[in-house]
């Protein structure tokens, strides 16, 4: 068991049944009570944040949580299949688990995996991906309108906005957490 | 990170200025002791040893109180305290503190002397009184009303702490292991409370149950409560006043009551200020504050972290 003595940043603990991870904390000790620590967190499941006051004395119980560098290999029928990249295991993740991070989760990328009692209960992308685009309509040269986009599609079949000169086989930067075109790299 | 320079500057003047108002209210500015043999009993409060069977004091109100006593009506002192294990934006192990009392006067008299004050620091920090929300009167609440308020429930301040428990687990409080009376108090005080105060204008806060009366005395006509107050502005716990007790007796039993917690609670035991005790009997009806002088700093200069605004605030 952990006490308010050992909360720090990204220290990870029980709250009602779920996982949350230290956000923030301060120490405050109101009129001539206990101290408390005044302490914000995120649920590792879910991503909402809770701010609570714990009590110097209160007990807390430390999350059995472990983030482990995966690679993805490919799909079956049902689940993802990943491979740890220390230990070589290979693991199927649930399609619902992976939930929309396969939009961005072209073959052989490293993937943060969080396991939670020793199960897989979500998977993190790099905030950033570069990938070649394999489906779009042709550029309309001459149409300069700002801001005009187009869909395009890349290897995992997400479709993207991008702007009217990108082609096919062009590589192209992508912000995971927001599925957004930041800029091409390399033309085709 | 030490103070800017302009900062310790501002802080010299509010401190001047402060120390020329209460001149002019003939207070006398008295030093006590600052190692004592009996720091204080509260049972949240842990002193730094000095050596040789004496503390730091956390306060310097038993001795401030025995001056009262021995026949100084209107005492204000500006003095250093020292709380071991207190550390945070508005914590620090050693900070100033100015206390003052006013003997034959009511508790609203120190009220009064707060809105005074705070208008002189603003002033002697060339800071407008009015931006900084401090021109009109303060707001004037009680801990009952705010409970009904914001906690949504009734708090009596007889009831036992299995009712309190219940009161406030059924409001939606998380309450945790809390299980004393004050630790469930001040979990909803945090939880509901202090998120209000910090968003409202200066306030008092009067009327504190009796399970909390530190120092003071209960009130004539509604026991529940005792007669103090403390003042919230811009996030900040300001000050803390008592109608004082004076009678020896429930003193004693109070003393050997935190004693007790202390000593349940694993916390060192100090012990009892006989002398105060002798000197209570002599006492006349009197009211007594302690203002945090480094947390005024703050409020006047809009500074969020205690350190700024000491010299050598990095130095923990």
């Amino acid at each position: 068991m952990y006490d308010t003595s050992d909360i720090r940043k990204g220290l990870k603990i029980m709250i009602d049944g779920a996982p949350y991870t230290i956000v923030e904390f301060q120490f405050v000790k109101p009129g001539k009570g206990a101290a408390f620590t005044r302490t914000k967190m995120k649920n590792l499941l879910t991503g909402a944040v809770l701010e609570r006051n714990l009590r110097s004395g209160d007990k807390l119980e430390p999350a059995d949580v472990e983030t482990k560098t995966m690679q993805y290999l490919y799909k079956d029928a049902d689940s993802f299949i990943f491979m740890d990249t220390t230990t070589y295991d290979q693991v199927g993740i649930q399609k619902d688990t992976v939930g929309d991070a396969s939009d961005f989760m072209p073959e052989n990328i490293n993937v943060e995996v969080l396991f939670f009692n020793g199960r897989a209960v979500a998977v993190s992308l790099p905030n950033f991906i570069e990938q070649a685009i394999v489906e779009t309509d042709p550029g309309f040269r001459g149409d300069t309108a700002t801001g005009a986009t187009k869909p395009a599609r890349i290897s995992t079949g997400a479709s993207i906005n991008v702007p009217l000169f990108i082609n096919v086989g062009d590589v192209i930067k992508i912000d995971t957490r927001t599925g957004q075109y930041l800029e091409r790299l390399a033309r085709a | 990170m030490v103070a800017a320079r302009e900062t310790l500057e501002t802080r010299a003047g509010i401190l001047r200025a402060v120390r020329g108002w209460f001149e002019r209210q003939d207070f006398v500015e008295v030093d006590t002791p600052a190692r004592v043999r009996s720091p204080g009993q509260e049972v949240h409060l842990d002193a730094f040893p000095a050596g040789d069977r004496h503390w730091l004091i956390t306060s310097p109100e038993y001795h401030m109180k025995r001056l009262v006593a021995a026949g100084l009506p209107r005492i204000v002192q500006v003095a250093k305290c020292w709380r071991a294990n207190e550390s945070g934006p508005h914590h620090r192990g050693e900070f100033t503190m100015v206390e003052w009392y006013r003997a034959n006067e009511p508790l609203e008299a120190l009220a009064d002397d707060c809105e005074a004050l705070l208008r002189v620091a603003a002033m002697a920090a060339r800071r407008d009184a009015g931006a900084l929300g401090l021109a009109a009167p303060f707001a004037r609440t009680t801990v009952r009303e705010l409970w009904a308020r914001h906690a949504g429930f009734d708090l009596r301040g007889d009831e036992e702490a299995a009712d309190l428990r219940a009161k406030a687990t059924a409001a939606g409080v998380a309450l945790g292991s809390a299980e004393a009376w004050d630790d469930i108090f001040y979990q909803v005080f945090l939880d509901r409370i202090e998120p209000q105060l910090a968003a409202a204008g200066p306030t008092f806060v009067f009327d504190w149950p009796a399970p909390l009366a530190a120092l003071a005395r209960p009130k004539a006509d509604d026991p529940r409560v005792v007669e103090r107050f403390e003042l919230y502005a811009g996030g900040l716990e300001l000050a803390n006043a008592f109608g004082e007790l004076t009678d020896p007796v429930e003193q004693r039993r109070r003393f050997e009551d935190e004693a007790r917690t202390r000593a349940a609670r694993g916390r060192e035991v100090y012990p009892v200020d006989e002398a105060l005790l002798a000197a209570l009997p002599r006492m006349p009806p009197t009211a007594g504050i302690a203002l945090g002088f480094d947390r005024l700093v703050m409020l006047v200069l809009g500074v969020r972290d205690i350190a700024e605004v000491v010299a050598f605030g990095d130095e923990r």
